[in-house]
């Protein structure tokens, strides 16, 4: 069926000025460029993906389970070379350098792209460390100093009021939405250009997931921010832009605003009316 | 742009969206019925229909409440998007456009009391009669666009009411030379003319429909620079 040949729509490149509600817009932080990816087995999981994340926007990837939305993500800061025989082809320009190169520096990759998973990931140890480990990681810090990095994390994170008098506790002893916001504080501590979330809030509670959301807004006036989200409400509240993804392949690319009011293509519809499959 | 529908994983939903589509189209016909009535007792002088017509509009206002509710209740619980957005807002908005078409057919109808009794030739009437008719024909079309989802359709419905607005200019002009022929007729043909305007004030409320149609099949507006590139290629 028309399932296969697909060129996707993408309005939201040249010419989009014109879309209701469009400010002046950010410039172009990643550039992805055909990019394939391919597992050990052979498996093509990404069959040529070309879209442009800007900066200071949230971008949204919705799709049905296994359309490549977090292989996309776990491009970005290359956390897929953890994995043997994993290959990518194309190419990802962040600032117009290409981090695909077989020569980048991943630890700096990483610092520049911080990522936050499903589930919260704290460290075992205070909530104080899980800020200050990876910050010492790049840098040699006075404890003065580190402290004031660590608050700053932590309010950007909208988190220091709650834990400001039990720094040094566990950050396990925190709620599922506190030990999440303590993930994105835990990337940004280390002030990184792009931040890629996948699916943060689809463990937490409504209003840990309010919390969250308000956080994304507030982060994207700073970050570049790519989020995967399998809550298409959540898509349509917190970015800008959304890809719709199916099978490897990028279907729908616009503002957010045109995705969920006129999707120009019916697979779209189908899928954020509840109409898929 | 709208597309062939597929049904929603959750069949509830189809089932509400399509109750909400039957319940305008019901609506619609009530109000079409009621426009016919009201004029034919005007025509008539028909003072049974008239107060029939009057009382009918109670049930065309609550239909439009019902309207109101099943949207604002699917809003509050579906989260629409897209093309059920697109069709539930609309659904608002064409009810709201029938309910003010039901008190134009009110209105005339108590007109037609009001005039009860007070002499007036047959030809006086040919031109309300007239603008009767074109309105019912736009009525019937807006509805038909709105319920097939036709854009194209939509856009003439849209063209449609530069006629209207002509022939309700003639009849202002044609009612007009009576009552300065002889004031006697003056309070008659007022009661005409005031009619007149309620039915050229239901082919508005017809467009509105019509342009609410064409968004709900294209999901853009119909601006003028949009009507006038359909106007070209219809004419094509």
């Amino acid at each position: 069926m028309d399932m296969l040949s697909v060129t996707p729509e993408i309005r939201a490149g040249v010419g989009s000025a014109v879309q209701t509600g469009s400010a002046m817009e950010e410039p172009v932080k990643v550039d992805i460029k055909d990019v394939h990816f391919f597992y050990a087995n052979g498996y093509e999981a990404l069959k040529g993906i070309s879209l442009q994340l800007r900066d200071k926007t949230v971008t949204a990837f919705i799709g049905p389970s296994g359309c490549g939305k977090s292989t996309l993500l776990r491009i970005l800061n290359r956390i897929y070379d953890l994995y043997p025989g994993q290959r990518v082809t194309g190419e990802v320009l962040l600032d117009g350098h290409n981090i695909l190169d077989r020569n980048e520096d991943l630890n700096r990759l990483r610092s520049r792209v911080g990522m936050v998973f499903q589930k919260p990931t704290p460290f075992p140890m205070s909530i104080y460390e899980n800020i200050a480990f990876g910050i010492r990681l790049y840098e040699k810090l006075p404890k003065s100093e580190m402290d004031g990095r660590v608050e700053a994390a932590l309010r950007k994170a909208a988190l220091w009021d709650e834990v400001k008098d039990k720094i040094n506790q566990s950050g396990l002893s925190l709620s599922g939405g506190q030990q999440q916001r303590l993930c994105i504080a835990r990337a940004v501590a280390v002030k990184p250009q792009v931040l890629l979330l996948d699916e943060p809030a689809s463990a937490l509670d409504p209003i840990s997931t309010a919390k969250v959301e308000e956080l994304i807004e507030e982060l994207s006036s700073d970050y570049c921010i790519a989020i995967v989200t399998h809550n298409m409400q959540q898509a349509a509240r917190t970015s800008q832009y959304t890809a719709f993804m199916y099978l490897g392949e990028l279907i729908e690319f616009d503002r957010t605003d045109n995705i969920f009011t006129a999707p120009a293509n019916k697979r779209t519809q189908d899928y954020v009316t509840g109409r898929f499959g | 742009m709208a597309f062939t529908l597929t049904e929603h994983t959750i069949g509830s939903y189809d089932e509400e969206l399509t109750r909400l589509a039957e319940t305008i189209a019901e609506m619609g016909g009530l109000v079409e019925a009621s426009l016919s009535n009201a004029t034919l007792a005007l025509l008539k002088l028909d003072h049974v229909l008239a107060r029939a017509t009057i009382e009918a509009d109670r049930n065309i206002d609550a239909i439009q409440k019902k309207i109101d509710e099943m949207a604002v209740s699917m809003i509050a619980r579906r989260q629409p998007v897209a093309e059920d957005l697109r069709a539930i807002i609309t659904a608002i908005h064409v009810a709201n456009d029938l309910e003010r078409m039901g008190d134009m057919a009110k209105q005339i109808s108590r007109r037609s009391l009001q005039i009860e009794g007070l002499s007036l030739a047959p030809k006086f009437y040919n031109g309300v009669r007239h603008m009767n008719d074109l309105v019912l024909r736009q009525v019937k079309a807006a509805l038909d666009a709105y319920a097939t989802r036709d854009a194209a359709a939509a856009i003439q419905v849209c063209n449609g009411d530069d006629e209207v607005d002509a022939l309700y200019t003639s009849l202002f002009r044609e009612l007009l030379t009576y009552m300065m022929e002889d004031p006697r007729l003056i309070t008659q043909c007022t009661h005409l003319l005031f009619a007149g305007k309620s039915l050229e004030r239901a082919g508005d409320h017809a467009t509105n429909i019509a342009e609410a149609a064409y968004y709900l099949e294209t999901g853009r507006q119909l601006s003028g620079g949009v009507e006038e590139l359909h106007r070209q290629q219809i004419h094509e």
